[in-house]
């Protein structure tokens, strides 16, 4: 969890789709991942890159974070990719294949040529790694690190996996490394921590287990491929009324401390430590997100 | 004077009353007593006939106006067989009042050009008809009705039937007429022949086409026997497997999905959602979707359905045989199982069309909804609903009971995309208004939900909730945005069909489109 911010659900959209483009927004996922990588070929690049800049420039998608998956900077694609993106005011860019801290310094370099180029504040665009090999995984915790512009880091598990010289399963214990390591890297780093997709959408069951053992391993949420997706993994993240009640004292507690200018916060008694106070903060932003409480509090 | 039973009646009696005595054979209306075996009488002395013996026999001439129904929808066969027929033996300059017209009536196009059809009324147009009817193929235009309106006007006498033209399932051979076949083996069900009772209380004459003849008594029954003049054997009345015309599966296209997750919310939060409460959906993968989504609310929060109204899918028919949805008036059977659900249920019951939607009648069904849910090709910042005139300008759809239910229920939803393709729903104005805006109260599309500002306690429900209320005006805008405004179609100025409301009064017209 970075800040307010809810990254459940991550939904991938191809980028040379106009018409999935113009209301990927309308799902309720908590962000949408326009894709100019793996799910455009070769001979789409340009258009997609032009689509996806036209759409952002010109859609309105309220709430919903927008991320841009962009080719590595290594393809003849990348650079004009981060180029057209950060001028269509792009708020993330999200990194293929990331290898090492260098493939992020390297990006942010190239972002922060576009922002002098398109007269975009230095800084604004921020950037989401994906980690896609055994080296990545390695390097896990100086990718996370890299850069300040990072707000989170997610596994691919497709490559990986090849990489690993294994096939994905379904309990998905080749991963139990990758996954925890992320995690780990990220909370040292402060960011997010992001599971793969679920790639079997009629299976619904697969999909609930599966993201019920990433939100016990750590993650804030995962990258989706179809919307239906959305209601069966906020359901696995929806908090029960007991954690929201209790949530909803401690923030009160932590207000009234505030208010007392102390900065020990009690409740019933025992003092109440700050992860706690922070937890207790996430777990009311996801019960308003999901309209379980509403804004006032 | 002694009658022929040796009984004396005074002469005083005929004068005063004007009654007549008994005379054997003097009435030769009277049926004579037979003492054939009733097996003999059902194969000696029926009412089955050739085609064209019944048509002489019911007097049929040209000019006359006759009907159909269209229970076997996309699958139906009789339309096309008796004005072939009709064509055959030379009629002209008839009339045709069906229940509604689909994709397979395309033969119309050359009996219009024949002059042998020279009058339309119908619910519905669709495919090459529709097109040709749309550029200005016939001279009178078309008189658009829908299914409560039709009925009305046929009870009325405001549509006056000559012959109606019937098919059905089973009929014994002296009439009794249903569209299935009940304890005997299926030929081809449609289901409930609710349309298809008014024209055979109303009309004139009444003939059955069948292709399944069955013992009497054929009952359960749609038809009874007493209504009917003329039965003709035919091959087909229809094709079963087309009645659903529609998706009848579970969608998972995500919008579908969205908008019926969505209208189910809006349901559940209306005030309308209790114990006993009334509804109608319709058919289509949207539909059928809003009525799982609240399936699954209705058995969170323990409430029962009191009764399911309208076209009926195996959706509702399920939900009735697992005890949520109490009972069914079902006016039309929407696929195959629901059609098996309307023979076997004892409270899934057929209805006809006076019963299922008379604008003038309190205990019509359809004033009894709390909720409907209904669809839109495009609705307009007024919520005026237009569900005929395709986005093209031609004619492709059906009037069928929206604007009856919208106007019964007393909760009216629209389910709508905001944008189809690349051309918006939510307009400022629709080409043709065939449900007046203030019988709708909510829109849900798939960027938000809309409440008519006459429904103020509706929104602050659906505020309430949390749902994601905004005004129609925004929607409006937001479809422009997207999609630019589209050019106006190029109508000409012959006017080709005519769109009544529920009580036969105009509420509009439909110009022919040009090339």
């Amino acid at each position: 969890m970075n800040g307010e911010r809810l990254r459940r659900t991550m939904l991938f959209v191809p980028g040379n789709n106009p018409g999935m483009i113009a209301d990927a927004h309308i799902y309720g996922s908590d962000a949408v991942m326009f894709d100019l990588e793996d799910s455009v070929s070769m001979g789409e690049k340009d258009a997609a890159r032009m689509l996806v800049y036209n759409a952002l420039k010109t859609i309105d998608y309220g709430k919903v974070e927008i991320v841009v998956r962009v080719n590595p900077l290594s393809t003849p694609y990348g650079r004009d990719d981060i180029f057209a993106m950060v001028a269509a005011g792009c708020p993330v860019i999200r990194m293929p294949k990331t290898e090492c801290a260098q493939d992020v310094i390297d990006t942010e370099k190239c972002i922060e040529e576009a922002e002098k180029t398109a007269g975009v504040e230095i800084g604004t665009t921020k950037i989401l790694t994906a980690v896609e090999s055994a080296l990545g995984i390695t390097n896990a915790y100086s990718i996370a690190t890299a850069s300040s512009r990072i707000i989170g880091i997610a596994l691919g598990a497709e490559d990986y996996c090849a990489n690993l010289k294994t096939t994905r399963s379904q309990e998905g214990t080749e991963l139990f490394y990758a996954r925890s390591a992320i995690v780990v890297a990220a909370r040292a780093a402060g960011i997010d921590a992001l599971d793969t997709v679920y790639s079997n959408v009629n299976d619904t069951e697969g999909l609930i287990e599966q993201t019920k053992l990433i939100k016990q391993l750590g993650f804030d949420g995962k990258s989706i491929i179809n919307p239906r997706q959305i209601a069966p993994i906020n359901e696995v993240f929806r908090p029960t009324d007991k954690d929201i009640e209790k949530a909803l004292r401690i923030i009160k507690a932590a207000e009234e401390a505030e208010k007392r200018g102390s900065g020990v916060v009690s409740l019933d008694g025992k003092m109440v430590d700050k992860p706690v106070v922070m937890r207790a903060q996430r777990v009311i932003t996801v019960a308003r997100a999901m309209n379980i409480i509403g804004e006032e509090v | 004077m002694i009658n022929a039973v040796k009984r004396e009646i005074p002469e005083s009696l005929f004068e005063k009353t004007g009654l007549k005595p008994y005379v054997p054979g003097e009435n030769e209306k009277l049926l004579p007593r037979s003492t054939e075996t009733f097996a003999e009488r059902s194969k000696n002395n029926n009412k089955i006939t050739s085609f064209e013996e019944a048509v002489k026999a019911v007097g049929l001439k040209d000019g006359m106006t006759i009907s159909f129904h269209h229970h076997f929808r996309d699958g139906e066969h009789v339309v096309n067989y008796v004005l072939g027929k009709l064509a055959e033996m030379g009629y002209k300059n008839l009339s045709v009042a069906a229940s509604s017209l689909t994709n397979v009536h395309e033969p119309m196009i050359e009996h219009i050009k024949n002059g042998v059809v020279t009058h339309i009324e119908t619910s519905g147009l669709r495919g090459k008809l529709a097109n040709a009817i749309s550029h200005g193929l016939m001279d009178d235009p078309v008189i658009f009705r829908s299914h409560g309106g039709r009925a009305a006007a046929i009870a009325e006498g405001d549509l006056h039937i000559d012959v109606a033209f019937l098919g059905a399932s089973s009929c014994d051979p002296y009439g009794n007429a249903n569209g299935y076949t009940a304890g005997g083996e299926e030929t081809g069900a449609c289901g409930s022949l609710g349309y298809a009772r008014v024209d055979a209380e109303y009309a004139d004459k009444v003939i059955i086409l069948t292709n399944n003849i069955v013992a009497f008594p054929n009952v359960p029954c749609a038809i009874p026997a007493k209504q009917v003049d003329y039965i003709v054997e035919v091959e087909s009345v229809g094709d079963p497997a087309k009645i659903s015309s529609g998706a009848t599966r579970f969608t998972k296209n995500p919008h579908d999905l969205l908008i019926a997750q969505t209208a189910a919310d809006v349901i559940e939060a209306s005030g309308y959602f209790y114990d006993g409460f009334s509804m109608q959906t319709g058919s289509g993968g949207a539909s059928l979707a809003v009525t799982r989504f609240l399936r699954d609310k209705m058995i969170a929060k323990d409430i029962k359905c009191g009764f399911a109204l309208g076209g009926i899918t195996a959706q509702i028919t399920s939900m009735h045989e697992e005890g949520l949805v109490k009972r069914i008036l079902d006016v039309q059977t929407f696929d195959s199982v629901a059609a098996e659900s309307v023979k076997n249920n004892e409270f899934h019951h057929q209805i006809d069309a006076v019963s299922y939607a008379s604008p003038y009648d309190k205990g019509s069904a359809q004033n009894q909804l709390d909720v409907v849910i209904l669809s839109a090709l495009e609705i307009d910042v007024d919520f005026n609903v237009n569900v005929l005139l395709g986005s093209d300008g031609v004619i492709r759809g059906a009037i069928g009971g929206h604007p009856d239910t919208a106007a019964g229920a007393a909760l009216t939803i629209i389910t709508a995309p905001l944008m189809r393709g690349r051309l918006p729903t939510v307009m400022k104005k629709v080409n043709t208004v065939i449900t007046p805006g203030w019988d709708v109260d909510v829109l849900v599309t798939d960027h938000g939900i809309a409440v008519n500002p006459a429904r103020p306690e509706i929104e602050e429900r659906l505020r309430g909730a949390g749902l994601p209320v905004t005004t129609i005006e925004a929607l409006q805008q937001e479809a422009e945005r997207l999609s630019g405004v589209p050019d106006d179609l190029p109508f000409g100025d012959k006017v080709v069909a005519v769109v009544t409301y529920r009580d036969g009064s105009v509420i509009d017209v439909i110009k022919n489109i040009k090339d």
